[in-house]
């Protein structure tokens, strides 16, 4: 071959190896304009209805007040506080379940996973709700309760914090469980029977390797479950009965019943900043592109 | 490192079984205080799973599996204090090598600069001085087997137990290791059982072998014995390459063909109190006869034509099929001479053994048309 037929050669290769980069980013163009049209374009109207105050002219007024109102603040702790809470009744609740499934044998470990996803598929409202018949003053649990003399008057179970938490806990567990069942499911087994052979009696294998291991899934489940409370909205308008009240609830009547765009707006736009500034944290403390993609809880 | 004092595994009449299925058999085993034996056999033999009975892994179903004295067929594995090298090797991936190798001795609880002088020593053992910093994703295949090593025996383990360790390395490497871990025993001393499939591996490490299939030892010798004198046709096969062809015993004599063979006093094993026999012709025993050789006498006599030949560089091996129809292997080495000699294909030849490597095998004549089947599909795996 000629020099001349290889340099075309050369540039025809480079064409080619363009052409299917091209063709891969357009498979992802649709998602991007989806993200564009239905994320991207309303947080920024969202963002700009903000800056107008109350008389239409453009400020900084709805951010003030929202610093200057104890109200306000008090409603961002409430919302953290929920959050936390929650979350930490997930760990509670999710882990030992989570182990529990990765230990079972395959069949098994299935029918528990469906256990757990069952309700994730049920309506939010329909769960919520059945949570309210179970908890409230004359539901199941107060009933029995009484009844076998466990308790003589009736709980304050719903239309509070406690309803609150326990409904929020129970809708945000599979959020938990799935990436902390899927990181556990990575743990090569080996590894429990190296420590074991090392000299690790089972306790201190679950601690110096098997927790370890699993902190990426659960770091991962602690994520996702404490961001989506953050905007959680319908369980805790249902079960808190008014009482604990969130951002978006607060957002919400705003919109609904005062018709303020301007505050609501504003209200939103802070609370995504602060779930940016936890999101963040948590990848600055934890590494978090190691956590969700999936980390080193797998095999080396 | 120090040198370790070993301790002896005795293993009685160890069974396990998986439903119906034997993996374990009623093992019996003595492994010697300090050698080098290795457990071998083509995959679901069993070796793995009693390898695991000997880490406490597996619960066999009945059986004393004694270390030194003390019966330990109930302790469990965290007490049994035995060092293990995995197949994967089960480096912890969340810790550094220093803190992989440093893991048992953290365990047991002993002062952080004694584990730290500790490590660098296991470190240097294994030559990995100035690796402790290092993760474990950062290390080679060669390199994770080293560190799995200096784990397994940084806690001076008196047993020391390794699970196909080399499998997962290149034939380079794998031949290097091999080496080294032998030099490793001959320092530390420890009783060592090695899991292998490898034949080649379990003759050029073990002091002895101990061949297992079906859930059974079948034959427990040192190398030169196993190869040399295999307790059965399979450990024939198993073991190198092997074509076996049926003896007659005839007027207690072992005849091929009705022509009698020439047995070396020593080598005729057992062909007088079994009803039958098979001859074992191994590649590499096997020559072109020649008259003018000046022992021709001294050969046991095969003839048949020359097949195909397939050069490998050093050797080179030529397919001879028999006058009974069996195929033959014939390796010669790659000299330049013996390449210019070597019969074209087609030509008639005749085929010498030497009565001192001539090897009887016990075994039914009535089988052996069953076996050599085997050995011919055997020999099909790997010319």
């Amino acid at each position: 071959m000629t020099a001349a037929a290889m340099d075309i050669n050369a540039a025809a290769l480079r064409r080619d190896e363009r052409r299917e980069k091209l063709a891969l980013f357009s498979l992802c163009a649709p998602a991007s304009l989806l993200v564009l049209v239905i994320i991207v374009a309303p947080v920024g109207w969202l963002f700009w209805l903000s800056l107008f105050n109350d008389a239409g002219v453009m400020s900084l007024d709805n951010y003030t007040r929202m610093f200057e109102s104890k109200s306000y603040t008090r409603i961002f702790i409430t919302t953290f506080q929920v959050s936390f809470l929650t979350t930490a009744l997930c760990v509670l609740l999710g882990y030992p379940l989570a182990y529990f499934l990765a230990q079972l044998p395959r069949r098994w470990a299935a029918l528990g996973m469906l256990a757990v996803l069952l309700p994730f598929w049920t309506s939010l409202l329909v769960r919520t709700y059945a949570w309210l018949v179970v908890l409230q003053r004359k539901g199941l649990v107060n009933q029995w309760g009484m009844e076998l003399g466990l308790w003589e008057a009736p709980l304050r179970l719903a239309h509070n914090l406690n309803g609150t938490l326990i409904g929020m806990a129970h809708i945000m567990l599979p959020f938990l469980v799935l990436p902390l069942y899927g990181a556990m499911k990575a743990i090569d087994f080996d590894y429990m029977k190296a420590a074991a052979n090392l000299g690790a009696n089972p306790v201190s294998a679950f601690r110096h390797v098997f927790l370890p291991l699993s902190l990426p899934g659960l770091f991962a489940g602690i994520i996702i479950v404490f961001v989506l409370c953050l905007g959680f909205f319908v369980t805790p308008a249902v079960l808190g009965g008014g009482k604990v009240i969130m951002v978006s609830m607060k957002i919400e009547t705003l919109v609904d019943l005062f018709f303020n765009f301007g505050t609501a707006s504003a209200l939103g736009v802070v609370l995504l900043g602060l779930t940016l500034l936890v999101l963040f944290a948590a990848h600055k403390l934890l590494q978090l592109d190691r956590v969700l993609g999936g980390g080193h809880g797998g095999n080396p | 490192m120090q040198r370790i004092d070993a301790l002896p595994i005795h293993i009685r009449a160890v069974t396990k079984t998986y439903g119906a299925v034997y993996a374990l058999d009623g093992v019996d085993l003595e492994v010697r205080s300090g050698e080098f034996l290795t457990l071998l056999g083509p995959s679901g033999s069993g070796k793995t799973t009693l390898l695991m009975v000997l880490a406490g892994f597996t619960r066999p179903d009945a059986g004393s599996l004694k270390f030194g004295d003390a019966e330990v067929i109930r302790m469990p594995p965290h007490r049994r204090e035995v060092g293990m090298v995995f197949q994967n090797y089960a480096l912890f991936p969340h810790l550094d090598v220093a803190a992989n190798i440093g893991f048992p001795l953290k365990l047991r609880g002993i002062d952080k600069n004694d584990i730290h002088a500790r490590v660098e020593s296991a470190l240097a053992t294994v030559q990995l001085q100035g690796f402790g910093d290092r993760r474990i994703h950062q290390l080679s295949g060669g390199q994770k087997q080293r560190v799995a090593l200096a784990r397994a025996i940084i806690f001076e383990p008196r047993i020391l137990l390794m699970d196909e360790p080399l499998s997962a390395l290149d034939k380079k490497l794998r031949e290097h290791m091999q080496i080294e871990l032998r030099r490793l025993h001959e320092q530390l001393g420890m009783t060592t059982v090695y899991v292998t499939h490898d034949q080649r591996e379990a003759l050029t490490m073990s002091d002895r072998i101990a061949v297992i299939n079906h859930g059974r030892l079948i034959q427990l010798d040192d190398p030169r014995a196993i190869y040399d004198h295999p307790a059965d046709p399979f450990v024939a096969n198993f073991i190198g390459e092997s074509v076996l062809l049926p003896v007659e015993i005839i007027d207690g004599k072992p005849c091929y063909r009705g022509r009698p063979l020439q047995v070396a006093a020593g080598h005729a094993r057992d062909d007088k109190t079994t009803p039958g026999a098979l001859l074992m012709l191994r590649p590499e025993r096997l020559v072109f006869m020649d008259d003018a050789r000046a022992d021709a006498a001294a050969y046991n006599r095969f003839d048949g034509v020359v097949g195909h030949a397939v050069y490998q560089g050093e050797n080179f091996v030529t397919y001879i099929t028999l006058d009974d129809g069996h195929e033959v292997a014939v390796r010669s080495v790659s000299r330049k001479q013996s390449l210019a000699a070597a019969p074209p294909p087609g030509s008639t030849v005749t085929l010498g053994l030497h009565r001192d490597e001539t090897a009887l095998i016990p075994g039914h004549t009535a089988a052996a048309g069953n076996n050599n089947n085997d050995a011919e599909t055997n020999r099909g795996h790997k010319p």
